[in-house]
């Protein structure tokens, strides 16, 4: 105010106000040139720098979904483990603590040593799938450039008991066998990601956005019954190793929905210790076994006699003298008869008696009938690896091979085609389509055979069961049984081993209203017995009667114990 | 017009303190719901282990095994067994 007041006193050269004006603006437009060029041009780049420092995009895991039977428990379930990585460059540990860390991780400092040194990668796994409390005492060591990764181990308290049917997985939780790799789509789950504000304490603040919503896999139920699964799989084994048999296996199919109830295979393995596998334990012989069946294909040949009229039930067919020669080959009966009805044929399991009766059907009749109740087609369960098996093309049938395929020899097929086959007879003709997966309602199978036909077929199984007939042990206690014995060479470089059988039984029950179409494969016998009546039906009987328990099935015959055939005086059949 | 002016600024600083104050208890909340949330996936992934546990320890073999030797259970005998038909039992309850 002073100078104000005082204009005159001090006159200030008008160049140096200019002076400072200019210098003024000057720096203002220095000013405004950068924020034009922070705010305008690089905008983008900072705003990038900034958003480094405070959003983070963080993954949110995904769980692969259960596996559970058809009553809800569990059979596979994947749980959160560590595994251990290590980047070798920035590693530094003292002995001591590389000691105390590969105790935690059950290693040898040695070996720990030479999977850091090794090679000259930038990262490695010291230790994969390790429990979260080992994985928290390793965090405690604090050891620089040891680093942990979240990841998913999956487990199955089964065990050996359902190995085949569900499978297993790898170590990145992905499905490598059985139903763990035929539903990996929907059992897999998909990880997400999302955007989130962080503070400076790492506590997330806020949520941007979501990148990709995280999707659990979905839960599968299946068809099995954990009860009737280790009911069968405990007395397959119990046979296998009763018989000194190379291996074992059976299935039961619910004979009204098309449901595998029980799938079990011998030898196995434990899925979850991968450790030691070896292709034959791994292999499901249900599925991807083709075997000759022998026998138990008998009652198809029958069928369509009568379908096609060429005979009845009692019909009478010469089988003395339990001989059959058709160009150099012979058939035999292991116990020749004499003139039998065609019911004795199946019961009896007369080879010679099966034999005349197809030589009298056209063959191309013969091969459709086969193809229609599935044979030589895969059974679409959509399991990996199902075998389709084999049926020549009719018109390079021989008369022989003709006669043979009437008991199941010259033609291949998988268990599971076999019983499935069976619930044609099981069911009236109908075939059923079958399911691994539970499915809630009844289904409507596909017309192969007349029901006449069927019933006509059940009576005379019904008859191989009682005195007189080769099944005499799959006879159970409350409920009539119907099933077909078999017993084949096994094929060896090219022809029949000599002393090496494949004894088998299929059946079902009970016969007034079939519930369960149980069949069973023995693979090899070498403690004697090799008959499937022998080796096979006992396994199927003591199946059977627990099953049906287990269902609830109403009885339909005397609750009085089965007398069981002493040895030596059981009928025996002759494949 | 300076009382408006005053009052305006009274008017503006309560908007802000309010808005810096929902945004913090929007943040809190936030952080409440998150450990909620990995709460969910813990006890999730623990019901996993639990019902692993339950099928490891009610594995059919093994209740059979216990139920025939430890409680010395056994099937009935068939000739003390009776079916009772559905019919009959509405007949006489």
């Amino acid at each position: 105010m002073s100078y104000a007041a005082t204009p005159a006193l001090v006159r200030l050269p008008i160049w140096r106000a200019r002076i400072v004006l200019f210098a003024f603006v000057g720096a203002f437009a220095v000013l405004l040139g950068r924020s034009v060029w922070l705010q305008a041009v690089k905008t983008g780049f900072l705003q990038e720098r900034g958003e480094a420092r405070y959003s983070r995009v963080l993954e949110v895991p995904a769980t692969r979904g259960r596996i559970l039977d058809r009553r809800g428990d569990a059979l596979a379930i994947s749980t959160p483990v560590k595994s251990i990585w290590a980047i070798p460059e920035d590693f530094r540990a003292s002995p001591a603590q590389l000691r105390q860390l590969g105790r935690l991780l059950d290693a040898e400092p040695r070996e720990l040593n030479r999977k850091l040194n090794g090679s000259a990668r930038d990262f490695v796994y010291l230790k994969r799938q390790i429990p979260p409390e080992t994985a928290e005492r390793v965090a405690e060591l604090g050891i620089p450039g040891l680093y942990q990764q979240r990841e998913f181990r999956r487990y199955y308290p089964s065990g050996e008991t359902m190995a085949h049917v569900v499978g297993f997985t790898g170590v990145d939780d992905t499905g490598q066998e059985g139903i763990e790799l035929a539903f990996q789509g929907s059992l897999a789950g998909a990880p997400g990601s999302r955007r989130v504000i962080k503070d400076r304490l790492g506590h997330v603040v806020e949520d941007i956005e979501s990148i990709r919503a995280a999707q659990d896999g979905k839960d599968l139920r299946l068809a099995l019954d954990g009860k009737i699964q280790s009911l069968a799989f405990a007395a397959l084994k119990q046979a296998v190793d009763a018989h000194k048999a190379k291996g074992g296996a059976l299935v039961a199919i619910d004979a009204r929905s098309g449901e595998v109830l029980a799938l079990a295979n011998v030898p196995t393995y434990n899925p979850n210790n991968r450790a030691r596998m070896i292709g034959a334990q791994l292999r499901n012989r249900v599925i991807t076994d083709l075997f000759e069946p022998g026998s138990t294909l008998k009652p198809f040949t029958i069928a369509l006699a009568l379908e096609l009229g060429k005979v009845t039930p009692d019909t009478v067919i010469q089988t003395a003298p339990g001989r059959l020669t058709i160009a150099n080959y012979t058939i035999h009966d292991a116990h020749p008869g004499g003139a039998m009805s065609v019911a004795q044929v199946i019961q009896k399991s007369s080879n010679v008696g099966a034999a005349k009766i197809a030589l009298s059907l056209p063959r191309e009749e013969m091969r459709e009938l086969f193809r229609r109740v599935g044979f030589g087609a895969q059974p679409q369960l959509g399991f990996p690896g199902e075998a389709a098996g084999k049926v020549r093309e009719a018109r390079t049938w021989r008369p022989i091979e003709q006669a043979t395929m009437a008991y199941g020899h010259g033609i291949s097929v998988s268990l599971v085609q076999l019983a499935r086959a069976y619930t044609a007879l099981a069911r009236d003709g109908e075939l059923l389509p079958l399911s691994l997966v539970k499915t809630e309602m009844p289904v409507a199978g596909r017309r192969v055979l007349s029901a006449e036909t069927a019933r006509a077929l059940r009576a005379m199984l019904e008859a191989a069961t009682q005195p007189g007939g080769t099944a005499l042990r799959a006879r159970i206690m409350g409920w009539r049984v119907a099933g077909k014995t078999g017993t084949a060479h096994k094929l060896e470089h090219g022809g029949y081993a000599a002393h090496k059988y494949i004894a088998s039984f299929v059946g079902f029950a009970p016969v007034s209203a079939p519930r369960l179409v149980v069949a069973v494969m023995i693979d090899e016998p070498a403690a004697g017995q090799y008959y499937g009546g022998a080796v096979a039906a006992p396994v199927f009987a003591q199946v059977m009667q627990g099953a049906l328990r287990l269902l609830q099935v109403p009885h339909d015959a005397p609750l009085t114990p089965v007398e069981l055939p002493g040895e030596g005086e059981e009928a025996r059949e002759s494949t | 017009m300076a009382k408006l002016n005053l009052l305006l600024l009274l008017v503006l600083l309560a908007c802000a303190f309010g808005l810096v104050t929902s945004q913090h208890q929007g943040r809190k909340a936030f952080g409440a719901l998150e450990s909620e949330t990995a709460r969910a996936r813990e006890l999730d992934v623990e019901y996993g282990q639990l019902q692993l546990e339950a099928s490891t320890w009610g594995l059919h073999a093994r209740v059979a095994g216990i139920a025939a030797e430890t409680l010395g259970l056994r099937p009935p005998d068939p000739r003390r067994v009776r079916v009772v038909e559905p019919q009959a039992a509405v007949a006489k309850p």
